[in-house]
C-alpha cells in the first residue's frame, strides 16, 4: 500500500549546495500534511519537486503508486498555489480560473462554467472580469485557489500561500483552507515556516532543517515529543537547560537541574551524560518555597492573556514560565523567593 | 520576496535546451558582420595602400608611420615626431571633454529638477527631454546650422534687438562644432543623471541637514558620490560620440575644424583614399574608447563588490 | 525667508528651462520657417505650405521619395528581424540558467554600442569590399540590422528581467505544454518591452547616417544621406518641410513608447 506521494530517498544538489539529503516520507491520501522549516531547509525544493519545477538529483517521487520524478510539470495530476499567487496579469480572474481547463482540452462552455463554479466556491463570483490586479490581496489569495482546484488536481501544493496577507486575515484563511481541504478531500502539501501555522491546520507535520526531515508527527506529538533540541526549539517557546543526566532507565531520564534538584522526566535520547532539557514555560506553576526547586523572579512582562514570568534558578540559570492573567492571579514582584512546580510532561530530555 | 538567484531556477531555466539555438543569431549577426570586420580593419591597418583606394596585401607599417613618423616632404629627412594627426586626436580630445563638461554642467541641473518634480509633471518634463534624444541627429544638426548662420535667425534677431551691430560670424568655426556636438549629445547626459537622482534616498539629504550640512556641502558630501555611476554613464555617453562625431564638425564647422571623424572619412573617399591609413586612425580612435570603456567597467565591478 | 525642501536648489529650475529652451529652439525655428511662403530661407513671407508641397511634387521630389521608401522599408525589416534576434538572445540570457561564454556573449551583443560608429563604418564597408559584396539596399539592411541587435535587446532584456519566473511556472503547473507557456504567458508580458525595443531600432535606423554613408553604395540614398547631400549645398525650405516631418514622426514615436512603457508597469507578482 503507498499514499498519495511517496518521496523515496530524495535528493537534490544545485551545483555545490545540498538542498536536500535523501529524503523520505509518505504522504496520505485525504491528508493536510506541513513541510515546516525555517528557510533554506528544503522545504519549497521538496514541493517544487513534486511539482516537476526541479527535477531529483537522486531518488524516486510516487504518486500514487506512480513515479513521476521524469514527468514534466504539465504532465502531473498536482497544481500549486504559489506564495505571492503568481495570477497571470495579462488575463481576467476568470481566465486564469480558466488556464488549466483549457490547456488539459476542455471546450470553452464548460471550462467557463467550472470556472465559474470555482469562483462561487470561493465567494468571488462577481470579480470574474476583473484583472486580478484590481483584487485585494485576500481576494487574489482565493483566486489563486479557484485557479489550482480548478482542474480537480489529486494533490494540492501550497507554497507558503498565508505569507503575504495581514495577520487578522492570516488567521481567517487558515480555518478556510482547512474547511477546503475537508470539504474537497484532496490532499494538500503545505509549506511554511510559520509554527503557528503549521500546528492549526495539519494533520500531520514534516520538520525539516538543512535538507532532513528531523521529526514527522501529529501537531501533538511534535510539540509535546520533539525528538531534538532544534524541533523543540522551533516549536513553540521553551526553555533549554544544558544538565547532567546520571541515568536513563526505560526512556526516563534522572536529571540534575542547575541548583542540584533532581527530577526525572522522558527522554528522547538513550544516553546518559551532558544533554539539553526542553521545559515549557506553560507547563510550570508558581508554588510557595519549600516544596522543592526554587527561584528568584526577575522580572514580570505583561501580555495582556498571560503573563511572563522570568526567574533564575538558585543554581544560576534563567527561565521563563508563563502563567494565564485570571482574576485571582497574584503577581509576585521581582526579588521574590518562589518555588517552582514542573507539571506532567514538561520536561524533556533532548538528543542533539 | 526572494531576489533572484535566491530563490531562483524556476521557470528560470525553462529555455535551457534550446540556448544555443536562441542565441545563434545573435553570435552570427553581430560575430560575422560586426567583430570580424573589425578584426579585418585591424589587418587592413598592415597593409601596403594602392593608389586607387583599396589595399594591396602585403605587410606595411606604413599608415601607422604616416601617423606617428615626420620624415620630411621627400622621406629622405631624420624621423621625428608627427603632430599634424596627433594634433587632430589632441583637438578632438578637446572638444569632445569641453562638450562633456558643458553639458553635465547644464545636464545635471535639470536631471536633478526633474527627478524632484511631483510624479505628474515628473513625466511631462521627462518626455520633453526624451523628444529630442529620438529625433534624427541629422536633422537637429541641421537645423543649428540654420539657426547660426550668417544671417540666420539668431543673428537676424540679435541685430534687431540692438545686441550686436554686425552679425556674428558663428557659422564654420571652432565655437560651432563645440556648440553642435553639446548640442548633439546634451539628452544623453540628462537621462542616466536622472535614473539615479529618481533611486536616491532624499531622507539621506535630510539626514544631512540634520548634522548641520548646509544645501551645497550636502550635494558635494552626499548626493554627488551616491549619484556618481550615473554621472560618470552621462558623460561617457556624451564623450565617445562626440570624439568620433562626424555631423557637428562637418556641417557646422570649416575645413579648419577637422576632427577624427572627418580624418577618418577623408581616406575613404575614392580618389584620395589612403584605406590602410584610414583603418589605422581607426583602430587609434577605437583603441583608446575601448580602453575608456574597459576602465569605466573596471570601476563599475569594483564599486558593486563595495 | 521661507524654508526649502532639501530637494530645492536654487537655480535648478533655470538651468532646467535653459537647458529645453536649448533642445527646443532649433528645431522649433526650423519648423516655424518651413512654413514661409518666401524663397528667401531668411525673411518671413507669410503661412504657406508651398514647400510641402515641393517635397511631393518639386524636381527633387523623385530622389527624396525613393530615399524615404528605401529609409522606411530598411527601418521596418532592419528593427523587425532585430527585435526577433534580439528577443531570443534575452530568453537565452535570462531564462537558460548561467552557462559557459554568457558573459562573453553579453560583451558581444553590446559590441555595437562600444564600437564608436564611424569604426563600425569603416570596418563594415572593409568586409563587404574584400569579401566583394555589391554594397547597397542589402549592405545596408544588414548594417542596420548588426547594429540595432542591443538597442532592441536593452528594453526587451529590462522587461524580462522584471517578470518573475513563476508565471511560466504557474503555466507549465496547470498543463501547459513549454511552447503554449511561452505564447501564451511569456511572451504577452514581454510585449511591451518587445514593443518599446522595436521602436527603438526602428527609430535607431531610421536615423543612421555615418554607416550608411559608407555602405550605401552608389546610387544609392536613404534619407538622411539625401539630405545631407542636399544641405552640403545650402539648406533649401524644402529640407526644413522634410526635417520638420520627420521630427513629427519622431515626437508620434516617442509617444507611443511612452504610452506602452506606462500601460505594461505592472509585471512582477511582490
Amino acid at each position: 500500500m503507498s499514499g498519495a506521494v511517496d518521496i523515496r530517498g530524495v535528493a537534490k544538489v544545485f551545483g555545490t549546495f545540498t538542498a536536500l539529503q535523501r529524503v523520505s516520507l509518505s504522504i496520505e491520501d485525504n491528508e493536510f500534511f506541513t513541510l515546516l522549516g525555517p528557510s533554506g531547509c528544503g522545504k519549497t525544493t521538496l514541493l517544487r519537486l513534486i511539482a516537476g519545477f526541479e527535477t531529483v538529483t537522486e531518488g524516486e517521487i510516487l504518486l500514487f503508486g506512480q513515479n513521476i520524478a521524469n514527468l514534466e510539470p504539465n504532465q502531473r495530476p498536482v497544481n500549486t498555489v504559489f506564495q505571492q499567487y503568481a495570477l497571470f496579469p495579462h488575463m481576467s480572474v476568470l481566465e486564469n480560473v480558466a488556464f488549466g481547463l483549457k490547456m488539459k482540452g476542455m471546450d470553452a462552455p464548460s471550462r467557463t462554467k467550472r470556472a465559474g463554479e470555482m469562483l462561487e466556491m470561493v465567494h468571488l463570483s462577481d470579480f470574474a472580469n476583473r484583472a486580478p490586479a484590481q483584487l485585494s490581496g485576500g481576494q487574489q489569495q482565493r483566486v489563486a485557489l479557484a485557479r489550482a482546484l480548478a482542474p480537480q488536481p489529486k494533490v494540492l501544493l501550497l507554497d507558503e500561500p498565508l505569507s503575504a496577507l495581514d495577520l487578522k486575515l492570516r488567521q481567517a484563511m487558515r480555518l478556510e483552507l482547512k474547511q477546503l481541504q475537508q470539504d474537497t478531500g484532496i490532499t494538500f502539501i503545505f509549506v511554511t515556516h510559520d509554527q503557528e501555522e503549521a500546528l492549526t491546520m495539519s494533520n500531520r507535520i514534516a520538520v525539516m532543517r538543512a535538507g532532513q526531515v528531523q521529526q514527522i508527527g501529529t501537531p501533538r506529538e511534535i510539540y509535546e515529543a520533539p525528538v531534538n533540541r532544534f524541533v523543540a526549539d522551533f516549536i513553540g517557546e521553551t526553555n533549554l537547560l544544558e544538565v547532567d543526566v546520571a541515568a536513563i532507565v526505560d526512556g526516563q531520564a534522572q536529571v540534575v537541574l542547575p541548583g542540584g534538584f533532581q527530577i526525572t522526566c522522558p527522554s528522547a535520547t538513550a544516553e546518559a551524560g551532558r544533554h539539553h532539557l526542553s521545559i515549557r514555560p506553560e507547563r510550570m506553576t508558581l508554588v510557595p518555597v519549600g516544596s522543592g526547586l526554587e527561584a528568584t523572579v526577575q522580572n514580570i512582562v505583561y501580555l495582556g492573556t498571560d503573563l511572563q514570568v522570568m526567574v533564575r534558578l538558585d543554581g544560576g540559570a534563567d527561565m521563563q514560565l508563563r502563567i494565564q492573567n485570571a482574576a485571582r492571579v497574584q503577581v509576585p514582584a521581582p526579588g521574590t523567593r518562589v518555588g517552582l512546580h514542573l507539571e506532567e510532561g514538561a520536561a524533556r530530555l533532548l538528543a542533539d | 520576496m526572494a531576489g533572484p538567484g535566491t530563490n531562483a531556477p524556476q521557470g528560470e531555466a525553462s529555455f535551457r535546451n534550446i540556448r544555443v539555438q536562441l542565441l545563434l543569431p545573435t553570435w552570427a549577426m553581430i560575430g560575422i558582420f560586426l567583430l570580424l570586420p573589425v578584426l579585418l580593419m585591424a589587418v587592413y591597418s598592415f597593409l601596403t595602400k594602392e593608389m586607387r583606394g583599396g589595399v594591396i596585401w602585403e605587410f606595411s607599417l606604413a599608415a601607422y608611420d604616416q601617423f606617428f613618423v615626420n620624415r620630411g616632404l621627400f622621406g629622405d629627412e631624420p624621423a621625428t615626431l608627427e603632430w599634424t594627426y596627433i594634433a587632430v586626436f589632441w583637438r578632438s580630445i578637446v572638444q569632445a571633454l569641453v562638450a562633456t563638461a558643458l553639458c553635465l554642467a547644464i545636464g545635471f541641473p535639470t536631471a536633478w529638477f526633474i527627478a524632484t518634480r511631483p510624479v505628474a509633471t515628473r513625466g511631462v518634463w521627462l518626455f520633453l527631454i526624451t523628444v529630442p534624444y529620438w529625433v534624427n541627429l541629422l536633422i537637429r544638426t541641421v537645423s543649428l546650422r540654420f539657426l547660426i548662420r550668417e544671417n540666420g535667425p539668431l543673428n537676424e534677431g540679435l541685430l534687431a534687438l540692438g545686441v550686436i551691430s554686425e552679425p556674428l560670424a558663428m557659422i564654420n568655426t571652432n565655437f560651432a562644432v563645440q556648440l553642435g556636438l553639446f548640442y548633439s549629445y546634451l539628452p544623453f547626459m540628462v537621462l542616466p543623471i536622472y535614473a539615479a537622482v529618481e533611486r536616491y534616498n532624499f531622507a539621506l539629504s535630510e539626514a544631512a541637514a540634520d548634522l548641520y550640512a548646509s544645501r551645497w556641502t550636502t550635494l558635494r558630501e552626499i548626493v554627488l558620490p551616491i549619484v556618481k555611476p550615473g554621472i560618470i554613464a552621462g558623460c561617457l555617453l556624451v564623450f565617445v560620440p562626440s570624439l568620433g562625431a562626424f555631423l557637428a564638425p562637418n556641417l557646422l564647422g570649416g575645413a579648419k575644424n577637422f576632427m577624427i571623424g572627418s580624418l577618418i572619412e577623408e581616406q575613404f573617399k575614392k580618389s584620395l583614399g589612403n584605406w590602410p591609413f584610414g583603418a589605422a586612425v581607426s583602430m587609434i580612435l577605437m583603441s583608446l574608447v575601448l580602453i575608456l570603456l574597459l576602465l569605466y567597467a573596471r570601476n563599475a565591478s569594483k564599486s558593486e563588490v563595495r | 525667508m521661507a524654508l526649502r525642501s532639501v530637494r530645492h536648489y536654487p537655480g535648478f529650475a533655470g538651468v532646467a528651462v535653459l537647458c529645453l529652451t536649448i533642445l527646443y529652439v532649433p528645431l522649433i525655428v526650423v519648423m516655424i520657417y518651413s512654413f514661409n511662403a518666401s524663397t528667401s530661407i531668411t525673411n518671413w513671407g507669410g503661412f504657406s505650405l508651398r514647400w510641402y508641397g515641393e517635397v511631393f511634387t518639386g524636381p527633387d521630389a523623385p530622389r527624396f521619395k525613393a530615399a524615404a521608401w528605401n529609409s522606411l522599408t530598411i527601418a521596418v525589416l532592419a528593427s523587425g528581424i532585430s527585435t526577433v534576434i534580439a528577443t531570443a538572445a534575452a530568453l537565452a540570457m535570462l531564462r537558460a540558467g548561467a552557462f559557459r561564454g554568457r558573459s562573453l556573449t553579453f560583451a558581444l551583443i553590446n559590441l555595437p554600442l562600444m564600437v564608436p560608429e564611424i569604426v563600425i563604418a569603416v570596418s563594415t564597408l572593409i568586409f563587404f569590399t574584400m569579401i566583394s559584396f555589391q554594397t547597397g539596399y542589402l549592405t545596408i539592411l544588414i548594417a542596420h540590422i548588426t547594429f540595432c541587435i542591443p538597442f532592441a535587446y536593452l528594453p526587451i532584456a529590462a522587461r524580462l528581467q522584471g517578470i518573475d519566473g513563476s508565471y511560466e511556472a504557474a503555466a507549465r503547473d496547470l498543463y501547459a505544454t513549454r511552447a503554449q507557456a511561452f505564447f501564451l504567458v511569456l511572451l504577452p508580458l514581454m510585449a511591451p518591452g518587445v514593443i518599446s525595443g522595436a521602436l527603438l531600432a526602428f527609430i535607431i535606423s531610421l536615423d543612421d547616417f555615418i554607416i550608411t554613408n559608407f555602405v550605401k553604395g552608389a546610387g544609392m540614398e536613404t534619407l538622411p544621406t539625401a539630405i545631407y547631400g542636399s544641405v552640403k549645398q545650402g539648406i533649401k525650405p524644402g529640407i526644413m518641410a522634410i526635417s520638420t516631418m520627420m521630427l513629427a514622426v519622431s515626437i508620434l514615436f516617442v509617444t507611443l513608447s511612452y504610452l506602452i512603457n506606462r500601460k505594461g508597469r505592472p509585471v512582477t507578482s511582490g
